[in-house]
């Protein structure tokens, strides 16, 4: 198989050297004439986050292409190396920023894995209901930026509006509106509060609707077919061999989905469909992504419906092993229950040595290594988590699908027009934090 | 297949193989490791044809001192396979698989990137996260975390990794 | 006779009368009021999101919080059209002199806003791979902690951030 288009070598970010070494024509050692070479550099605002695309053009035309990754590398999972287990979770749900939820589900299962225990099942039907409410979040995104980055701003602010009803939900739920840490080894920090129910119930009978609104908008919109039929088309074949998973995957035809194939946190009990398509090109994405959506919204009102019926705690019950502290709001923020304070402070010293434990030394996991992959909103997003037997990780190798997504950009877009590398990142929809970690 | 069936499975031409936590996990001298790996994806019931990540771990004080991992799936029957190579410190190159799994092309490079473990045969084996002309392969267990004091009023405090806390 | 122009004004008869009133009613400046409120009120930022708090900037540019109730929410794209850089998420080594050529390429008068933590400080990474704070590489106006900063904070800062412009000498 011929890899001529990746043997060149990508000279540093220098402003005043050479950057265009490599398109050099490698039999006469000059550029070529006809061609012109430009930089879609780091910023940029249709590069869907900080990527780089060296373009060999001819005319409009795209002869190569060259993404250059790596500035928004962050060096987590180095710093996972240094901080306890739980700490893990702050630092990896950093990686993919705009499904936050995922990264930390992926590395607390697969801590939990290792460690051997089981959650409770209220855990296990909060964190699928986060996890499907931020699937919708990171769709909505998806469409958001895609249509502002094609010129339609209005869908912009149509996006983010559904997506603030949804953070608000989060904020509500976890304290924060991005970056939970709310799902951690052993189960969830606290449990749902008392407006949550209300407002999910408001949600789930708004968001159909609304959906319906972005297909009215979008759906036969001559320009936004226009601008997506046909273009960035890639085969269910050379999906697979470049190991793309997700939208971009399904939109080819294969029906692959971790939910269904490898089902974790009871997703065995759901009533959902996996959506596929046949064309393969960007508009496929695109119907895959608002499709998914109602999907998970479908989820969501099931995982919703199930709460009342599954009670019981939110984190295990092994001191060693779960926060032990029970949260609250109180007058200054979210803290310690006066309960749970009242419990280790007056009554149990053994509590009080546990939590001390817990809080300055965290969880010992028994080494080993695992591997567990969840169905994020852009692909199979797994973590690789190494222990040798302390308090700390030894390795946390974040698998993510944006990384190996990305690597399609030249199959998508060299032979096409510069107009197409838009849409064909959009329809990727890669989220540079996860590729660059 | 069952964990278990499919350990028995590789085992038979593959002997170390270890099934722990519900996954297993087979080593592979990197001599064999292409022929391996054809194997793997053409054997009948094992067809392990899909390449999730390549990766690397560093244990400085053991032998052999890198391991490199490799996650197989299989598409058509849902099982997985976990395939570790020995690096050894004064030796490190591993043969390259991008020419079986082209999805290894941006993974091996970030191996290389992170660890500065040669794969012999990859297309463009170049950084990829850092900068160009940067030195050292920082996730390498020698190599220290690289952050600087933290500064409050009167007093700084050194970087987590130099803090001598537990 | 007092002359009723507008209802409630009653230009005296004495001098000192009528330049009191004059002082209640009309608009009086000096040129770097003038020119420090024409700045603030039409400040474009420069598309410069990096990281998480790059989503946090689209939604306070979004419905909800709304930037353009300050005139900004053009975010413009060429840094030669821009003057704010709101430097929002981790900028790493890479970055950086990706980041300071952009901020060489803005044209005076120019400010930045270093938005959440890891752009101020370095946030939680303390590490090789991101800059320990974009203060190293470009002057910075006014800096916005958070992880992320809710859109209410970033808003705080980008009136705090007017404020500074109404009032700073314009020429320096």
């Amino acid at each position: 198989m011929s890899t001529s288009r990746h043997d060149l070598p990508v000279a540093p970010f220098d402003p005043s050297g050479d950057v265009t070494e490599g398109f050099r024509d490698p039999s006469t050692g000059d550029y070529r004439q006809e061609t012109m070479i430009i930089n879609m550099g780091p910023q940029h605002p249709s590069t869907h986050g900080v990527l780089r695309l060296l373009l060999e053009l001819d005319g409009e035309t795209i002869i190569r292409v060259k993404p250059v990754i790596g500035y928004l590398h962050t060096g987590i999972e180095k710093n996972t190396e240094y901080r306890s287990w739980v700490q893990g979770v702050t630092y990896v749900t950093r990686a993919d920023y705009v499904a936050p939820f995922f990264n930390e589900l992926a590395y607390c299962m697969a801590v939990e894995r290792l460690l051997g225990v089981e959650v409770p099942p209220r855990a296990q039907v909060i964190r699928v209901l986060v996890c499907e409410l931020n699937r919708i979040t990171s769709h909505l995104v998806a469409l958001a930026t895609g249509g502002l980055e094609l010129g339609a701003s209005s869908v912009m602010l149509y996006g983010l509006r559904e997506r603030e009803l949804i953070m608000e939900i989060f904020e509500v739920i976890t304290g924060l509106r991005m970056n939970h840490a709310y799902i951690r080894p052993g189960g969830v920090v606290m449990d749902l509060p008392e407006e949550a129910p209300r407002k999910l119930r408001d949600l789930i009978d708004l968001l159909p609707h609304r959906i319906d609104e972005y297909e009215t908008l979008l759906n036969d919109n001559p320009i936004w077919r226009e601008r997506n039929t046909d273009v960035a088309v890639m085969s269910a074949e050379r999906c697979m061999q470049l190991g793309i998973t997700g939208p971009p995957l399904r939109s080819a035809g294969v029906a692959l989905d971790l939910r269904k194939d490898e089902p974790y946190c009871g997703y065995e009990t759901y009533d959902f469909d996996v959506i596929t398509r046949t064309e393969g090109d960007a508009y496929a994405r695109y119907r895959v992504r608002i499709d998914e959506m109602r999907e998970s919204l479908k989820i969501v009102e099931q995982a919703f419906s199930r709460l009342a019926d599954t009670p019981g705690p939110v984190m295990i019950d092994d001191p060693k092993v779960g926060w032990q502290a029970k949260l609250s709001v109180g007058p200054d923020g979210i803290g310690n229950d006066p309960a749970y304070l009242a419990h280790i402070m007056e009554e149990s010293m053994e509590a009080l040595i546990h939590h001390f434990k817990m809080v300055t030394q965290g969880v010992e996991v028994p080494p080993g290594e695992v591997y567990m992959a969840v169905e994020a909103p852009r692909g199979e997003l797994g973590m690789y988590v190494v222990s040798d037997g302390g308090n700390r990780p030894y390795r946390v190798k974040i698998r993510d699908p944006s990384f190996v997504n990305l690597q399609a950009v030249p199959d998508l877009i060299e032979g096409a027009l510069i107009a197409d590398i838009i849409p064909a990142i959009a329809s990727l929809d890669p989220v540079m934090g996860g590729v660059d970690r | 297949m069952s964990v278990a069936e499919l350990a028995a499975a590789v085992e038979a031409r593959y002997p170390d193989v270890v099934v722990a936590r519900g996954e297993a996990t087979v080593v592979i001298d990197r001599n064999e490791l292409l022929d391996a790996l054809a194997w793997l994806r053409d054997e009948r019931g094992v067809q392990l044809d899909a390449l999730s990540s390549v990766t690397a771990t560093h244990w400085p004080d053991r032998d052999p001192a890198f391991w490199v991992v490799y996650e197989l799936r299989s598409t058509a029957l849902v099982q997985r396979l976990r395939v570790k190579v020995p690096v050894r410190e004064d030796d490190q190159h591993v043969p390259s698989v991008t020419e079986m799994f082209p999805t290894a092309n941006w993974h091996e490079r970030e191996t290389f990137d992170l660890y500065g473990i040669e794969f012999d045969g990859h297309p463009d084996l170049t950084r990829i996260l850092l900068p160009a002309g940067w030195e050292g392969h920082p996730l390498r267990k020698d190599e220290p975390l690289g952050g600087v004091p933290t500064w409050f009023k009167g007093a700084t405090m050194p970087p987590i990794d130099e803090r001598g806390m537990a | 006779m007092p002359v009723e122009r507008y209802e409630g004004v009653h230009l005296g008869t004495t001098p000192e009368e009528i330049e009191d009133e004059v002082e209640r009613g009309v608009l009086l400046t000096t040129l770097d009021r003038a020119i420090g409120w024409a700045r603030k009120q039409s400040m474009w930022p420069a598309t410069f999101g990096l990281a998480c708090c790059a989503i946090e900037m689209m939604a306070t540019g979004a419905g909800q919080y709304d930037l353009s109730r300050w005139g900004m929410e053009v975010f413009r794209a060429s840094p030669r059209q821009a003057d704010l850089m709101i430097v929002s998420g981790r900028v790493s080594q890479k970055m950086a002199p990706a980041l300071r050529r952009i901020y060489d390429q803005m044209a005076d008068p120019k400010w930045v806003i270093s938005m959440g933590v890891c752009a101020s400080a370095g946030g939680m990474f303390t590490n090789y791979a991101v800059v320990q704070g974009v203060d190293t590489i470009v002057p910075v106006d006014v800096y916005v902690p958070g992880c992320p900063p809710k859109p209410e904070m970033l808003m705080y800062g980008i009136l705090t951030l007017q404020k500074k412009v109404r009032t700073e000498e314009p020429f320096k």
